[in-house]
């Protein structure tokens, strides 16, 4: 076990460093610059720009600037190139912001998911599995911000609560109650929005997991030693049929920077995704940089904390 | 059912006929399902409208979707054309706007389907791209995989690097680098296809990991037969159609990463159309017109649903032990 976190951890170190220089190199090798992002404003002289450049240190070859990312980063140094507010306590602000918005859309996704997908199998060929499983089609194929800007329209006019941003402005005198739902409406859309895409995809696992599971011949057995059915179902084949879960709550974790660009857009909510967007229109290296750098960190933490999850789940892998 | 006629029919099949090749097989077993059928049906159409299109927009005059009429703006879908303020060469087909205009007064249903071709092509060409990259990749890893430079063999390598492109957040680094990279069409395909290359690569490697150590591979080296033969004339066609499954679902996402990036901004910029940039164009006219939201929006989950049916429709025509279970 020992053996095997040290060199997991070494490996994942390694590919943390080859991914930074690759990350590093895309973005500065791509054409546009910082100090271009206003080229029609006249008083930007040459001298300014090159005044720009040495600040930021754009002017430096590419090893030595992914040096001084690498330096700044490490000693919480790191600056916007936006506003020259420190990196790291801005993107913290954002997680706190995304943080509810994810910890919502999971909840959501799971719990939806798991009894829809199981019920499917169960049933399979019934018109309860087909049309799941044509819904769930239906929801992955539609454009997200198309369904979203439906739904949006729907709830406005029907429960007359508006539900962009974190809150309503304004309501911050009402009542407790009332400012409790108001959150609850910001917070719930955007997630079951983000969530639906999730829902789809994780019932169709869980269908097709159970699926298999069930004609294992254990399951067999327990139905010939006549074990009543809900517990053939729930305490022989589903505990089998969750194993390859556990792995997905660590796959999970990137999903928090990469999923949420779009509905963090559109729900107008000031998260870690919108927060990249933002950085990639102002051409913030530090901050783009950094936020993938926390992704790929959160990719590499999630698979090993898969790998740990499984072998802690399953008697049968020893690590 | 399936299972005794294969078994029935293989020693017959062995005596005078070539045995049925996998991509036969998987049309047969593909046929019985419904779904699928409708998706091929509905992507066959969409085919000919895409084809079609591209040829009537560009070649005829009452189909240009760059034609400009700001007396028409905003008509609604089938409304007649104000015929006699409009020059002949800007008149609609047959007088009317079958699906309305935009607020140019452009005729959607021209850019509808010049658009059709663009996000196909979009679609298409990534998937070409990603399909290439993992199946040289995954091929070579599978086939080479033993062979060792000092220490690290050529399969650890080749996996490494699908780890480190896995462990980018794909929207996200596309978006990054259409965002930095000059607006052009085909950048949105090559990094669409560039990043989404590793479930194929990985599917490919474990496949050709298998069929390493089948008796026909064994026979074929046993034989003597160049490597390139084996490769491509033994193993590629037995581990191509798991990889047709991703191809379909991989169009169906590239089509809607396109009309995401779209949506914000850096999209397929104009004059190309296509159904993301009319539907993102569109969403700002959703009250005063609302076919400019709804007509690309729901054409996009039809096709979109049509690929990812086939797709379903391929995997579990394609899995063993769903089959089994089926019958």
């Amino acid at each position: 076990m020992l053996a095997f976190l040290t060199r997991s951890l070494a490996q994942r170190l390694l590919l943390l460093v080859i991914i930074s220089i690759l990350a590093h190199s895309v973005v500065h090798l791509a054409p546009g610059e910082p100090s271009q992002v206003d080229p029609s404003n006249p008083r930007m002289k040459p001298e300014d720009i090159a005044r720009i450049r040495a600040a930021f240190h754009l002017d430096k070859p590419l090893h030595l600037q992914y040096a001084y990312w690498m330096r700044d980063l490490f000693t919480g140094e790191l600056k916007s190139f936006k506003d020259s507010q420190p990196v790291l306590p801005k993107i913290w602000r954002r997680f706190l912001n995304s943080l509810p918005l994810f910890l919502c859309a999971t909840l959501i996704v799971w719990s939806l998911s798991f009894p829809t997908g199981i019920q499917a199998a169960l049933r399979r060929g019934s018109i309860f599995d087909r049309s799941t499983t044509f819904l769930a089609y239906a929801l992955i194929s539609i454009p997200g911000f198309f369904l979203s800007y439906l739904v949006i329209l729907w709830i406005v006019d029907t429960f007359n609560v508006p539900v962009i941003g974190m809150r309503t402005f304004g309501m911050e005198s009402a009542e407790t109650s009332y400012r409790w739902m108001d959150r609850v409406w910001h917070l719930v859309t955007p997630s079951l929005m983000s969530a639906i895409g999730g829902i789809a995809v994780l019932s169709r696992y869980v269908r097709s997991q159970m699926l298999e599971v069930i004609g294992h011949d254990y399951v067999r057995t327990a139905r010939a030693k006549g074990v009543v059915e809900d517990q053939v179902i729930y305490s022989h084949a589903l505990r089998n049929a969750l194993l390859p879960f556990i792995t997905m709550f660590g796959l999970m974790l990137p999903g928090f920077i990469g999923g949420s660009v779009i509905f963090e857009q559109i729900f107008a909510w000031p998260g870690l995704g919108r927060l990249g967007y933002e950085a990639i229109l102002a051409r913030d290296f530090p901050v783009i940089l950094t936020l993938n750098f926390i992704a790929a960190v959160l990719t590499l933490a999630g698979t090993l904390l898969s790998d740990i999850l499984y072998s802690a789940a399953d008697p049968r892998i020893r690590l | 059912m399936a299972i005794s006629n294969v078994v029935e029919s293989r020693p017959q099949q062995a005596l005078d006929a070539p045995s049925e090749g996998p991509l036969r097989e998987l049309w047969k077993s593909l046929k019985r399902d419904r779904l699928a059928m409708t998706g091929i049906v509905v992507l066959f159409l969409l085919m000919i409208a895409a084809l079609a299109g591209k040829a009537l927009t560009e070649w005829t005059q009452i189909l240009d979707p760059a034609t400009v009429r700001l007396t028409d703006k905003f008509r609604p879908p089938m409304a007649r054309a104000a015929a006699e303020d409009l020059p002949v060469a800007s008149r609609p087909p047959l007088g009317r706007y079958w699906l309305g205009t935009d607020e140019l007064g452009r005729d959607v249903l021209a850019r509808m389907l010049q658009g059709s071709f663009v996000s196909l092509s979009i679609g298409f060409i990534a998937v070409g791209i990603s399909i290439i990259i993992g199946i040289t990749l995954g091929g070579v890893a599978g086939f080479y995989g033993d062979l060792k430079f000092g220490p690290v063999s050529v399969d650890g390598i080749l996996m490494r690097f699908t780890d480190v492109m896995l462990c980018f957040p794909t929207f996200f680094l596309i978006l990054t680098v259409v965002a930095l990279l000059p607006p052009s069409i085909y950048n949105i395909m090559i990094v669409i296809g560039l990043t989404s290359w590793m479930g194929t690569a990985r599917f490919v490697r474990s496949e050709f990991f298998s069929l390493k150590e089948q008796d026909f591979v064994v026979a074929a080296k046993a034989l003597g037969l160049p490597e390139r033969r084996i490769i491509f004339r033994h193993m590629m066609p037995n581990a191509l159609a798991p990889v047709l499954v991703s191809a379909s679902i991989g169009v169906a996402s590239a089509i809607l990463t396109e009309s995401a990036l779209s949506f914000l901004g850096f999209g397929v910029q104009p004059p190309y159309a296509t159904w993301g940039n009319i539907l993102s164009d569109g969403k700002d006219f959703i009250f005063d017109a609302p076919w400019l939201f709804f007509i690309p929006g729901l054409s996009i989950l039809v096709v979109v649903l049509a690929f990812n049916l086939v797709g379903e429709g391929l995997r579990e025509a394609l899995d063993p032990r769903l089959r089994r279970g089926l019958r």
